[in-house]
């Protein structure tokens, strides 16, 4: 058993690019952790979409052994947190089983609105905080500056804040030691019954389901029997360990330590996060806290190209969800796309990453429907129903009102792009709430309908301030609006698929836009198609689509049909890519991007 | 109907827009040519008895490269084997550069009967442009040996050309008219293929094709053009005065049987109550060893199901104004001609005015319009059902 006061457990938390994992890399070396041969760039980036992309998409954990200056041993618990805000949830798991964070900033790009997101958690959660600052060796670094800006807009002292460079690996020692001489070690009693939280818990092929914990008081020991005391459930303990970074086996973990167990459980819906682990022999009077339960906010649907695939999708959202319980499916039947699931994601990333890792892992050729948020439905007889997809929206008579998500964001933006920021947020009915300045960056917080959110409000941000401006958003609140449902007709057939919620502000607007958009998208065909969007039975915007004109009409030569064959059925080939709806084909590109709001056209 | 195709692979130079099966040779050895080519009709008149040759055509490559003797020797072979039908069509093509009085007497002499001449423009730039050897005064005076020796005859034109306008190809087709005096004439477009310098040089941006709405301009004056002057198009890109359409072309189209040999002929033969496509080795002198040492060269020798035969028929059978006879549709290929179309399909391009909108009622043909045959391609696709539906 260690002692308490030679263990540290702590997050790193930081904006997206900051630098988190490469220091959380140069923190494993410097311990000597991995050998330079086992090192890879990122090693708490396991998934290759968290590589690829520099994101952290699961919280991770490493055990490192530190000696420091005062030639004691110590303990050091990492835990590597993702930035995003979709992933806040894993964020406020990592916090609660540490007692201090480093939180990173890019020297030379100060503080970013996912820092801030971040480092209230961390506040929120009774963390000592230490500031670092990273990429000191660029020569746009401006240390003095950020520092400043840290106490500006944060309001913590960053007088002693450590300037570092991950990338070079200068100054990771002083970082080492200011976590041990500024954070606090934890506490906890490890005579007592065994209380542990479950951080996380995710499944592997071959051990099954590993969960990480975080002992508050007590001890884990190998061949226990503990209880969940939400669930109920008991299991025996086969194996306790901790993160080496390795799985490493260890006979026991106790109070103050963070690491992981396996107990012979099938499926990670057994576990539930933030559930407390406790000695069913001597269980503990009272649960830890536990946390909010992370609820989908953006949905969209996923359907399979070839439907034969469709039971391979259903198997490989299942394994994915094996890993992954925030996010949720069921079936949809879509009478432009056949059959299949209406997912639920916590955000925008989320739901990429979900379609990405699809595509990439199980192989799936996939036709995503526009995302949309979950409407609240009060209907006349008192009902309150939950509206996933526009293609349920009920008959209009029977709706009372309709309520709708809101958020508050926060967007931190160089002064000379805040003009089209403020547009922008007003385009997407924004409401100011607070705009302050922090040297020449301006901070301004809206409150903004999700729904405006959902589609491209980042794209468009990033490319109407040239990529300066950061930006993180918290849901907020449900608020009545007026939302109608826009049908999308096609060859004056409503496609379902196509059909959207909007304000009735923008009805026209996004409805002209969408049938633009389809224009372009939908070739030609033998027959001219109308393209409308209506709301209700009121068409509010009309293109067409003209006939064709001309294809080749090539020579046909000395009898060699094959090739009038080959050509045919190139054509019926290039059909197969098509959806057939009615008598007009629609790519199934068209059913995202007709919906991508992006630059008007 | 039951046809010869014989092809003849070489010419004096490579067209930058041909992707057909053409080379160029150094030397050729007529002898063994003519005696490989004996030796594979021969193979497959074994493979057909019985029936009544109506047409033979000589295509290329440039036919009228071969030794007289060569198309003499294989035409008397062909009446050997065959019985034939007492207006059988000869066919040579040949390229003005290629041919002079005297050789085009020898192939009369020869049993040649109809001539196809490869003039492909009147213009001299254009002539250039699209690499031909010959100018504009040679293509004259080969249209005119033509129309002194043969009652009938054809030329080729290819338009759609870059920078072509409809104005100056309105002007070039009135200058052609009068010289098409036996009442044929093919109109091609200027179509891209892969394989060929003119792929390279277009993908290059080196020239451009006109668009969809020049091209359906130019299509529109040679509609006009050839209505006006009594040769309305019998086929997508064929126009003739009546009754002097290509037969041996029209067999094609009409879905009948032929066999064709030299390298990389096609064939579609009835055998045992099968239907088979068949193909010859494509490369020149394989070809020419493997039949030497064989006695045929067959690449391909392909059955083909009732119904895509019948879908090769429709494909073919389209392309000519008179469309599809569904009785005699029936009679060739034992399916109706209703089962290998989408009905639902065939409805919507009816009311498109893309399908005549009598066809297949009370047995008339199926038939594509004229706002219909610009878009031919489409119209099939659509109209054709899928194999397994």
């Amino acid at each position: 058993m260690t002692d308490l006061s030679l263990i540290r457990n702590f997050s790193i938390i930081a904006h997206i690019d900051h630098g988190k994992s490469t220091l959380a890399d140069r923190l494993i070396q410097h311990c000597g952790a991995l050998t330079d041969r086992e090192m890879k760039e990122q090693v708490l980036d396991s998934m290759d979409i968290e590589r690829e992309r520099g994101i952290t998409i699961k919280a991770q954990t490493v055990r490192l052994l530190y000696k420091a200056a005062d030639g004691l041993t110590y303990q050091l618990n990492l835990m590597d947190t993702p930035g995003h805000v979709d992933f806040a949830y894993e964020v406020s798991r990592s916090l609660a089983a540490c007692e201090g964070s480093l939180l990173v900033v890019d020297a030379s790009q100060g503080v970013e609105a996912q820092t801030l997101a971040n480092v209230y958690q961390a506040i929120d959660a009774n963390h000592e905080i230490v500031p670092v600052l990273n990429k000191i060796d660029l020569p746009a670094a401006e240390p003095e500056r950020v520092r400043q800006q840290i106490e500006d807009v944060i309001g913590i002292d960053a007088s002693e804040a450590v300037e570092i460079s991950a990338k070079t690996g200068l100054n990771i020692g002083a970082v080492l030691e200011a976590v041990v001489t500024r954070l606090p070690p934890p506490k906890g009693d490890v005579t007592k019954p065994l209380q542990a939280l479950l951080v996380d818990s995710w499944y592997d092929s071959y051990l099954g389901v590993i969960i990480l914990v975080r002992v508050t008081e007590g001890r884990l020991k190998k061949g226990m029997k503990v209880r969940m005391m939400q669930t109920g459930a008991s299991h025996t303990i086969d194996r306790v360990g901790v993160f080496s970074p390795k799985l490493t086996d260890l006979p026991e973990l106790t109070a103050g330590q963070v690491g992981f167990i396996i107990a012979g459980i099938k499926t990670v819906a057994d576990t539930q996060v933030g559930d407390t682990i406790t000695d069913d022999q001597k269980p503990a009077a009272e649960p830890l806290p536990g946390f909010k339960p992370s609820v989908p906010v953006v949905w969209c649907g996923l359907f399979p190209v070839d439907s034969s695939q469709y039971e391979h999708l259903r198997d490989s959202l299942a394994k994915l969800r094996l890993n992954d319980s925030s996010f949720d499916f069921q079936p949809e039947n879509s009478a432009a796309l056949g059959f299949g699931f209406r997912c639920g994601f916590l955000g925008l990333l989320h739901m990429e990453i979900i379609q990405e890792r699809l595509d990439r892992e199980f192989d799936l050729d996939l036709i995503t429907t526009a995302p949309s948020v979950v409407y609240r439905m009060h209907m006349t007889d008192g009902e309150v129903k939950e509206l996933h997809n526009p293609a349920d929206f009920p008959d209009p008579v029977r709706i009372d009102r309709i309520e709708e998500p809101w958020v508050k964001a926060t967007i931190m933006v160089p002064d000379e792009y805040l003009g089209s920021v403020l547009t922008l947020c007003s385009e997407r009915r924004g409401v100011q709430v607070d705009l302050t300045y922090v040297g020449n960056r301006a901070m301004a917080v809206y409150r903004l309908p999700l729904n405006e959110i959902v589609f491209d409000f980042y794209d468009r941000l990033k490319s109407i301030s040239k990529g300066y401006a950061s930006f993180d958003y918290e849901v907020d609140e449900y608020l009545e609006g007026e939302l109608v449902k826009v049908g999308i007709l096609v060859n004056a057939e409503p496609v379902d698929a196509l059909a959207f919620m909007a304000h009735r502000s923008q009805a026209e607007y996004r409805g002209r836009q969408i049938c633009e958009r389809l224009k372009d998208l939908i070739p030609k065909h033998l027959f001219k198609i109308p393209i409308q969007a209506a709301i209700g039975g009121r068409v509010i915007a009309r293109e067409t689509i003209s006939a064709m004109r001309k294809d080749v009409t090539a020579k046909c030569y000395g009898g060699d049909i094959s090739r009038k064959k080959k050509l045919l059925e190139k054509q019926k080939e290039g059909k197969k890519r098509m959806r057939q709806f009615g008598k007009v084909e629609i790519p199934q590109n068209a059913f995202i991007e007709a919906l991508r709001m992006g630059e008007p056209k | 109907m039951f046809g010869l195709y014989i092809h003849w692979p070489y010419c004096l130079s490579k067209c930058p827009y041909c992707d057909f099966n053409s080379h160029v040779a150094e030397r050729i050895d007529h002898q063994a040519w003519r005696r490989a080519l004996l030796t594979e009709l021969d193979h497959y008149a074994a493979r057909t008895p019985g029936r009544i040759l109506t047409s033979i055509f000589f295509g290329g490559g440039t036919p009228s490269l071969m030794d007289p003797a060569t198309t003499a020797a294989l035409i008397e072979r062909a009446r050997q084997h065959w019985p034939t039908a007492n207006d059988i069509e000869i066919t040579l093509e040949a390229n003005p550069g290629a041919v002079d009085r005297d050789k085009f007497q020898a192939f009369r002499d020869a049993g040649i009967n109809r001539v196809s001449l490869g003039v492909q423009a009147l213009d001299e730039e254009a002539l250039v442009f699209l690499g031909r050897r010959h100018d504009r005064t040679e293509a004259l005076r080969a249209i005119e040996s033509a129309a002194t020796l043969f009652s009938r005859f054809s030329f080729d034109l290819i338009y759609a050309r870059p920078g072509q306008t409809p104005a100056e190809w309105r002007d070039e087709l009135r200058r052609a008219l009068p010289l098409a005096s036996a009442g044929h004439l093919s109109l091609y477009q200027l179509t891209i293929e892969e394989g060929t310098r003119f792929y390279l040089d277009h993908a290059a941006g080196r020239f451009h094709i006109p668009d969809d709405d020049l091209a359906i301009a130019l299509w529109d004056v040679t509609q006009e053009e050839m209505n006006r002057a009594g040769m309305p198009a019998y086929e997508v890109s064929n126009h003739a005065r009546p009754g002097e359409e290509s037969r041996h072309n029209l067999l094609y189209w009409r879905g009948g049987e032929y066999v064709g040999i030299g390298p990389g002929a096609h064939g579609r033969i009835f055998e045992n109550g099968i239907d088979y496509a068949t193909r010859q080795h494509r490369a020149p002198e394989i070809w020419l060893k493997e039949t030497l040492t064989h006695g045929h060269a067959t690449r391909t020798n392909d059955p083909i199901s009732r119904r895509d035969r019948a879908i090769e028929r429709v494909m073919m059978g389209l392309r000519l104004r008179d469309g599809i006879d569904p009785t005699q549709f029936e009679a060739l290929g034992g399916i109706a001609l209703r089962d290998v179309l989408d009905g639902d399909m065939l409805e919507l391009l009816i009311r498109e005015e893309l399908i005549a909108a009598d066809s297949l009622h009370a047995g008339a043909p199926l038939r594509v319009t004229a706002k219909g045959m610009p878009v031919l391609n489409a119209v099939i696709a659509e109209l054709v059902a899928d194999s397994d539906g």
